[in-house]
């Protein structure tokens, strides 16, 4: 018997019974628009999460001051003075797996332009964070090594500044303003960039050259921070190894002594939050999987509910010539048909939710080929699966019995 | 005449629970093409056994039989599954039409198991086999819209629908009141006419004397076989009914 006439004769029993078969599609409708909408939602924010991650610059690596033990009192690690210009040139000249390399100090304070002022901080930099941070002058330029050298008073201002401070629509490029007491000639403005992930408005800034920062408004001679960004981001790890090594060594630690600073990487940090939408993406999948278990739980009700009542049927099928293994598929593909129409009616339905939950939540999403193909491809399982047990209960039957079955 | 089925000391013993009950004891005839036999015999006396081995449907536990020359007692389940498909033609009681499913679709059902008929065929044969039994006008009416006569006469086209050597017609009139049981019994002539071997199992003495052919069971031993040397025309015993509108 071919497989076009097994195929007819299940969609014939099928449509025999619209309703219970339509009731069974439902559980594994259900069941695969769940799976492929949660997916959708913990990719996309999977993804959202990346992207403002790669926005800051996803290869980027920071070192800080590490606490240590000054007569028995753990220090905070923003009052240690172990980051020392020595070791930002070190790591300019001795590494290769590091691309740019800046120092960083801030301060924060009011800013002043006329009778408008505002709290702000001012972040003592090298030319190279421009690249590291992926910020772009939109209007005049950037400082310079030079100006680095002579510790000019110029500065390269955010936009959320611009506003507060050049409140009628002036160009602020030229103009002078003052931090705290200092004045700085404004030489460029940043590109806005907008909030990041954690809230914070990243065009609330003022970039000058470190030295000034750090001769003219801290007066202190060591680092705060230095910042630096490795060549590829694969390559980040051996960069964070290298620097490690470098500021032992600048540092005269002991194999035993622990580091007097910390190496962290954004990829870390990246990670660390991929992996958390990721656990929420397996645990929303986990709950839509089982209901996609549920429906094919419903098949394998019905399909047996559907054996007993045809008994009749089946004896007559067996006595006119048809075999077990006919009966067998038969039945089997009954149950696919239910399982594959659902899961397809059910793919348009998660395609649907996910897109109106992005529409009306705003919520990002992202839909991804794999998830619908694999929730597909686990519905057609599942339909053989569940309904082999019933199927071969029909076809095991005797045909002189079941032909008189009542 | 071609033998058709050839029995040769057929014995089926059930085991139930520590007993062996004995259904049949050792039968032994032919049929020849072109019969029309009935079986008959009170109930217990085997003849449902007899049936599902003339069916094809069980085996015996000794003796031979052959279906059309082919020796049936050693073949498997799906041999036998295809024997029936060719050779074979049901006819049963309660007609088992499948539900809410057209004259045609139901006709068309023991082709569906042959691969050897494609799908215009198939309705063309199941139409063929349609008219013979008289519905041509009902080609596409639901089985849960017809009458019984009507219902078993689409049973009995789907039993000639495969040009079967043998059709095997159980109580095929038990359903039916005696008005339409000979409708169904002037069709079942008609066949016999046209030269098709029917066996007949019922429990009727009365559709006897249509038929070509008695054969009597009686605890698994054939008690008597005879040959009707006056066969009755159920045409004309049905014009002798009183026409009755009551029901």
């Amino acid at each position: 018997m071919n497989i076009a006439n097994l195929f007819k004769i299940a969609v014939r029993a099928l449509t025999n019974n619209k309703l219970r078969c339509f009731l069974t599609m439902l559980g594994i409708i259900i069941g695969v628009a769940s799976v492929i909408t949660m997916l959708a939602i913990g990719q996309g924010s999977k993804k959202s999460i990346q992207a403002e991650i790669s926005e800051m610059g996803s290869n980027m690596i920071m070192i800080h001051p590490g606490g240590d033990m000054r007569g028995g009192v753990r220090q905070s690690a923003d009052d240690m003075e172990t980051l020392k210009l020595k070791d930002y040139e070190s790591i300019i000249n001795e590494t290769r797996y590091v691309a740019a390399v800046s120092a960083s100090v801030n301060s924060s304070g009011q800013v002043i332009y006329g009778s408008n002022n505002a709290p702000t901080t001012v972040y003592g930099i090298s030319p190279d964070y421009m690249e590291i941070r992926r910020y772009k002058v939109q209007d005049g330029e950037m400082f310079t090594e030079q100006d680095v050298t002579t510790a000019a008073k110029v500065c390269v201002i955010g936009k959320t500044i611009v506003d507060n401070l050049f409140t009628n629509g002036e160009n602020p490029v030229g103009k002078i303003i003052r931090f705290q007491k200092l004045p700085f000639k404004v030489i460029g403005v940043l590109e806005s960039k907008g909030y990041n992930s954690m809230g914070m408005d990243q065009d609330d800034l003022i970039l000058a050259p470190y030295t000034t920062v750090q001769k003219r408004v801290l007066a202190i001679t060591h680092l705060q921070e230095i910042i630096c960004s490795a060549i590829k981001e694969e390559y980040t790890e051996q960069a964070m190894d290298e620097i490690t090594e470098i500021l032992r060594r600048n540092h005269k630690l002991k194999a035993d002594e622990e580091d007097d600073f910390t190496v962290r990487s954004q990829q870390e940090l990246s990670n660390m939050l991929t992996n958390t939408t990721d656990m929420l993406t397996v645990l929303l999948a986990a709950v839509a999987g089982i209901s996609l278990l549920v429906g094919g739980i419903g098949i394998m009700n019905i399909m047996y509910v559907s054996v007993t009542e045809r008994t009749r049927e089946i004896g007559l099928r067996m006595s006119i010539g048809a075999k077990g293994i006919d009966i067998l598929a038969q039945f089997l593909i009954e149950s696919i048909l239910i399982s594959v129409t659902g899961g397809l009616i059910g793919v348009l339905f998660g395609v649907g939710a996910s897109l109106l939950v992005n529409y009306v939540a705003h919520f990002p999403i992202y839909i991804q080929p794999w998830s619908v193909i694999l929730s597909f491809a686990v519905c057609t399982m599942t339909g053989v699966f569940f309904g082999w047990y019933p199927a071969k209960k029909a076809a095991d039957l005797d045909p002189i019995e079941a032909i008189r079955y009542e | 005449m071609k033998e058709i089925i050839k029995l040769e000391n057929i014995r089926r013993n059930f085991v139930v629970g520590d007993e062996v009950v004995h259904a049949l004891r050792g039968l032994s005839f032919t049929i020849k093409e072109g019969e029309f036999v009935t079986i008959m015999g009170s109930s217990g006396s085997g003849k449902s056994t007899l049936l599902n081995i003339l069916g094809c449907l069980d085996t015996p536990t000794s003796g031979e039989y052959y279906l059309d020359g082919v020796s049936v007692r050693t073949m498997g389940k799906n041999a036998r599954a295809t024997l029936r498909n060719r050779k074979i033609g049901f006819v049963f009681q309660n007609y088992n039409l499948l539900p809410k499913t057209t004259a045609i679709e139901n006709v068309e059902l023991p082709l569906m198991y042959n691969p050897a008929y494609n799908t215009v065929q198939r309705r063309k044969k199941s139409i063929d086999a349609l008219i013979a039994v008289g519905l041509g006008e009902r080609l596409n009416h639901k089985s849960n819209q017809m009458s019984g006569g009507q219902m078993q006469r689409v049973a009995i086209a789907r039993a000639l629908v495969n040009d079967p050597a043998v059709i095997l017609a159980d109580e095929a009139t038990g359903n039916l009141d005696t008005r339409t049981s000979f409708e169904i019994l002037v069709l079942f002539q008609k066949l016999h006419d046209e030269g098709r071997t029917i066996i007949f199992v019922t429990h009727n003495p009365e559709i006897a004397q249509y038929s070509s052919r008695n054969i009597t069971l009686r605890d698994g031993h054939i008690t008597s076989d005879i040959e009707n040397e006056k066969i009755l025309d159920a045409a004309e015993t049905l014009a002798k009914l009183p026409v009755n509108d009551d029901y």
